[in-house]
């Protein structure tokens, strides 16, 4: 039981670091970026193309860092895959999103167009990749290591965790001590106040898009450098980065970092009384329980 | 063989007819209807006769084609509802598809004998004819939706969209995982074709004498053609029924929602009764529509009910053909799976220019459809959010 | 003239975050008046139209309608009290036509029953056409018959509070809410508006509570005048009245003032 919420939490970094951009994105730009778990995908695929075909190309050696499953390749690979999904999370917005919004379009519209472009990127993927499950490396033993009550955990998890934990730091130090960042807050708690003070939308816009994007591609790695990658991975994603960003209360970051972690903890506890397989159907509980009894999310945020 | 002739024959001329007829229309507005009206049975008949000579192999293909066309038809039918005139966002049109499906074939089929249980489970088998499990599919997928509803539909848009993929994930773990209920990821089998005793010998027992002869040398193809007539007498009386709705002050009232939700409250209209009605109403649909795949295929299992044919291409359909349109979603279904359809080939073509880039993509040239489609759904959004028909100017004319 | 009470606020309280729009407002409109509300920016009128008819629920007071409690009713229950409203910033159906616009507003319509349109269908059609004369009815008596079929959207600023207007007319109310009617509306249209308002009071008795920054168009139409600020009423009595009343003035010049310092 501790150890499947040790699991949990993992997990639940991951899905909480989808969660904050996802959340960052409801709030200022007003959609529901269904997108949001393929961009997950995205980075785990293109980190998957740096250490698997780029990086020897160049000569980086392969390493690891025992008992970890990575080594130098993967430490280079994981910012530049962060800013390669930043960098599409930009394209996107600049060649579907930005037209839309400024055509006025309503946001149930933008959020058909992220389902169009989840799609687009989905079967990228399929054609880039190929349709079957794989790993950044094949066929290791991933021996576990034993904390105190007994806990088994795999070193990469625990170096998940860590790198999670940093880059919430960095975000929450920009979101509290930058004038971008503060900006930033203020526009996903109240866009149209917001505009009516002075802020400068378009940028919030972008910088949003950058940040969610980066993030996304560091959680979908993490995903995948503990488990594996699947081109539907981001699909199954979309359930619990929900559910999280609406318990956190939409719009707010520290309401989706709580959010991942409960959603995720209670996702993998449930794995000890039912059937595994039913993972995102408890998700989907989880949210109908959230709309019944506080839709507005724990933390506020607008219902 | 010939049933199919003259069925395709018949069905092509009408469709060919009414194209021409609206087409004529659309450019030559000065002319008289009846000019239009005999523009439209001329190249009609021509076409049906043209298709009635068409070679054996052809043929059967084209009914298989339509019959699917027509089923996504449906399908695009029950979207339109939702989301062409009441703004209603369901990404889970799959877990709809699926239970309609499996509601009717659990209907339809008998329980397996106890000493077949190990390899084949299924919890219930009524044993009822094709039209029941139709009903009933429409009557549970319904029910769901009207749950669903009540949980969503007071709160803002888009949590109904949210959920509606948590119905459709939900429904398909359901049947994958829960053996005992439908066979688990195997599926179902052995789901009954209507009228298929038409081509046994002795054939059905209610077939009155004369007409024995008639069917006597009819083969399975036959039966392709007639539930080709079955699918479309489904879809024609679905069209009526929407139509019907939606002409009238009851559409008046989900088009002045999706407008605005809360000026039409302020106009004295149960905002959360309406949408309620237009989910369910969609939802039943989607289910009759599920339950003509089941009988269609025969065959079932979960794996099918994925979101790409069970929600991306029906969104691509509403979308390209004209939401807020019933003629448009029909003619989107057609127009998309023909695309779907046509675009096997374009794979085939491809894959020796795959294979000279990369020994491993000529594999995977098939997901080059995926994205032909998803390019589409996004094109069709970003240059013609109206779709190919779109809305009526005038539509509450009853 | 009855000097009955028909719309009776008390004590009404909406708070938005830590701002206090509408802070224990009182006031009633007698039936058969035009009565008009004006006040500064921000004073927090639309807020209190928009409790009134159940936009918003307040968080405290009451309000009644022909002496009947209807706080915190959802807004289409307040409708069928035949108490309408239109909107500041005009909220028209835009891809439906203006004749489609009114034709949704009438209640009891048969044809929203989906099973009456599938199996009543000459009933329906029946009332459409009442409905249709009536709605065509209603577009002449606002001159805008000659734009019936046009979308909504394509309307101009003035032509849709018109539209607005017209809409409460389907529902033959006993009382409207009027907010900023003729805000961006040309003057050839206001007068028109104007003797649309006192035709309808005057001959048809329905009763008018709007909301105007226009002071001439206040003075000359409303009896009483309700001023509101900072969420509160703070004065009320005929044009005359207000006119010379130094609170109001002050409070006008006051939120001038503090509008000049933060520029
Ligand atoms: N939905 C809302 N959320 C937050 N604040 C609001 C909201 N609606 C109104 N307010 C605030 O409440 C106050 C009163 O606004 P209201 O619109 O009622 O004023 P008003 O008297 O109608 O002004 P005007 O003459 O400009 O129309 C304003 O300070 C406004 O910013
Ligand atoms: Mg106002």
């Amino acid at each position: 039981m501790l150890e499947l919420t040790v699991y949990g939490i993992v997990y639940g970094s991951v899905i909480a670091l989808g969660a904050i951009g996802l959340t960052l994105i409801y709030g200022i730009l007003r959609f529901g970026n269904f997108a949001h778990g393929d961009l997950m995908a995205v980075g785990a695929y293109v980190a998957l193309f740096f250490v698997a075909v780029a990086l020897p190309l160049l000569g980086i050696p392969e390493t690891r860092f025992e008992p970890l499953s990575f080594g130098w390749r993967m430490v280079i690979a994981i910012p530049l895959a962060m800013a390669a999904t930043a960098l599409l999370a930009v394209v996107l917005d600049r060649a579907v999103y930005r037209p839309l919004r400024h055509r006025k379009s309503s946001p149930v519209m933008l959020s058909m167009a992220a389902l169009g472009v989840a799609f687009l990127i989905r079967s990228l993927i399929y054609i880039l990749w190929g349709p079957d499950p794989t790993r950044y490396v094949e066929g290791l033993l991933r021996i576990p290591i034993y904390l105190p009550f007994d806990i088994k955990v795999r070193p990469d998890q625990v170096v998940i965790l860590v790198l999670t934990l940093l880059l919430v730091m960095m975000l929450y130090l920009f979101l509290q001590k930058t004038r971008l960042g503060k900006a930033m807050r203020a526009t996903a708690d109240n866009p149209d106040l917001a505009r009516i003070s002075g802020i400068n939308t378009e940028r919030i816009a972008l910088l949003t898009w950058v940040i969610g994007g980066a993030l996304a591609g560091a959680a979908g790695i993490f995903w995948a450098i503990d488990s594996q990658l699947t081109p539907e991975m981001g699909w199954g994603f979309l359930l619990p980065l929900f559910a999280a960003v609406i318990l956190g209360g939409i719009g707010s970051p520290y309401g989706a970092l709580a959010g991942g972690l409960i959603i995720g903890i209670v996702q993998q506890v449930s794995t000890a009384f039912i059937n595994p397989a039913y993972k995102p159907a408890v998700a989907f509980a989880l949210l109908i329980l959230i709309l019944l009894v506080r839709p507005q999310g724990i933390f506020g945020g607008r219902s | 063989m010939e049933l199919s002739r003259v069925v395709l024959g018949i069905l092509s001329g009408l469709l060919v007819a009414a194209l021409v007829r609206a087409l004529a229309a659309r450019w030559w507005p000065r002319a008289r209807w009846s000019v239009h009206l005999s523009a439209g049975l001329l190249v009609g008949v021509l076409a049906g006769a043209w298709v009635s000579q068409m070679e054996g192999g052809y043929l059967a293909y084209l009914v298989t084609f339509c019959i699917m066309a027509g089923i996504y038809g449906v399908f695009s039918l029950g979207l339109n509802v939702q989301w062409g005139y009441t703004g209603l966002f369901n990404i889970g049109i799959a877990g709809f598809f699926a239970l309609g499906a499996y509601t009717s074939a659990l209907i339809t089929t008998r329980k397996p004998p106890p000493e077949v249980w190990f390899y084949f489970k299924q919890a219930i088998g009524l044993d009822q004819p094709f039209l029941v499990g139709l009903i009933g599919a429409a009557l549970v997928c319904g029910l769901v939706a009207l749950l669903l509803g009540l949980l969503t539909l007071r709160l803002r848009e888009d949590y109904l969209a949210i959920a509606t993929i948590g119905v459709a994930e939900t429904i398909r773990i359901l049947f994958n995982s829960e053996e005992w209920l439908a066979n688990g990821s195997q599926g179902l089998i052995g789901i009954p074709r209507p009228l298929a005793c038409l081509i046994q010998n002795p054939p059905c027992a209610w077939l009155p004498d004369w007409a024995k002869p008639l069917v006597a040398g009819w083969t399975a193809r036959d039966l392709d053609a007639i539930y080709l007539v079955i699918v479309v007498l489904a879809l024609a009386a679905l069209y009526w029924a929407v139509e019907q709705g939606i002409r009238s002050p009851w559409g008046r009232v989900l088009r002045a929602i999706r407008e605005d939700e809360m000026a039409t409250s302020m106009a004295g209209k149960n905002v959360f009764g309406f949408k309620l009605q237009s989910l369910v109403l969609g939802a039943m649909i989607m289910g009759i529509g599920g339950g003509l795949y089941a009988h269609y295929m025969r065959s079932i299992s979960p794996d099918v009910f994925v979101p790409l044919f069970g929600t991306f291409i029906i969104w691509a359909m509403v979308m390209v053909g004209g939401s807020g349109n019933n003629k448009g979603a029909i003619l989107g279904g057609l127009i998309v799976w023909g695309i779907w359809i046509g675009t096997t080939f374009l794979t085939d073509l491809i894959s020796p220019l795959l294979g000279a880039i990369s020994p491993e993509l000529p594999a995977r040239a098939p997901y080059f459809r995926y994205l032909l489609l998803g390019a589409l759904l996004v094109l069709v959004i970003l240059l013609r959010p109206q779709g190919l028909l779109g809305e009526e100017k005038q539509v509450s004319k009853l | 003239m009855p000097s009955e009470v028909l719309l009776d606020v008390r004590d009404l309280v909406k708070d938005f975050g830590g701002l206090r729009a509408v802070n224990k407002c009182s006031l009633s409109v007698k039936r058969g008046t035009i009565t008009g509300l004006i006040g500064p920016n921000g004073a927090g009128k639309t807020t209190l139209f928009n409790l009134i008819t159940g936009f918003y629920k307040p968080d405290s007071g009451h309000v009644f309608f022909r002496g009947e409690e209807i706080t915190g009713l959802p807004p289409h229950r307040i409708f069928h009290k035949k108490l309408c409203r239109t909107f500041q910033i005009p909220r028209e159906f835009k891809q439906m036509t203006v004749l489609e616009n009114l034709m949704l507003v009438p209640a009891g319509q048969r044809g929203e029953n989906l099973f009456c349109s599938w199996f009543l269908p000459r009933l329906v059609r029946r009332q459409e056409a009442e409905i249709r004369d009536k709605a065509l009815a209603v577009l002449e008596f606002v001159n805008l018959i000659h734009l019936k079929d046009e979308y909504a959207a394509n309307l101009s600023g003035g032509q849709k509070k018109l539209l607005e207007l017209a809409r409460t007319l389907m529902a033959d109310p006993e009382m409207v809410l009027l907010d900023e009617p003729g805000a961006g509306v040309n003057p050839t249209l206001m007068k028109q508006l104007v003797a649309n308002i006192e035709k309808l009071c005057y001959e048809r008795g329905v009763t008018f509570l709007l909301i105007e920054h226009d002071m001439d168009l206040v003075m000359n139409l409303c009896n009483p005048v309700i001023v509101m600020s900072n969420g509160e009423k703070l004065a009320e009595g005929t044009p005359q009245e207000i006119q010379r009343d130094e609170r109001v003035l002050e409070a006008y010049l006051g939120s001038q003032y503090r509008a000049a310092v933060r520029e």
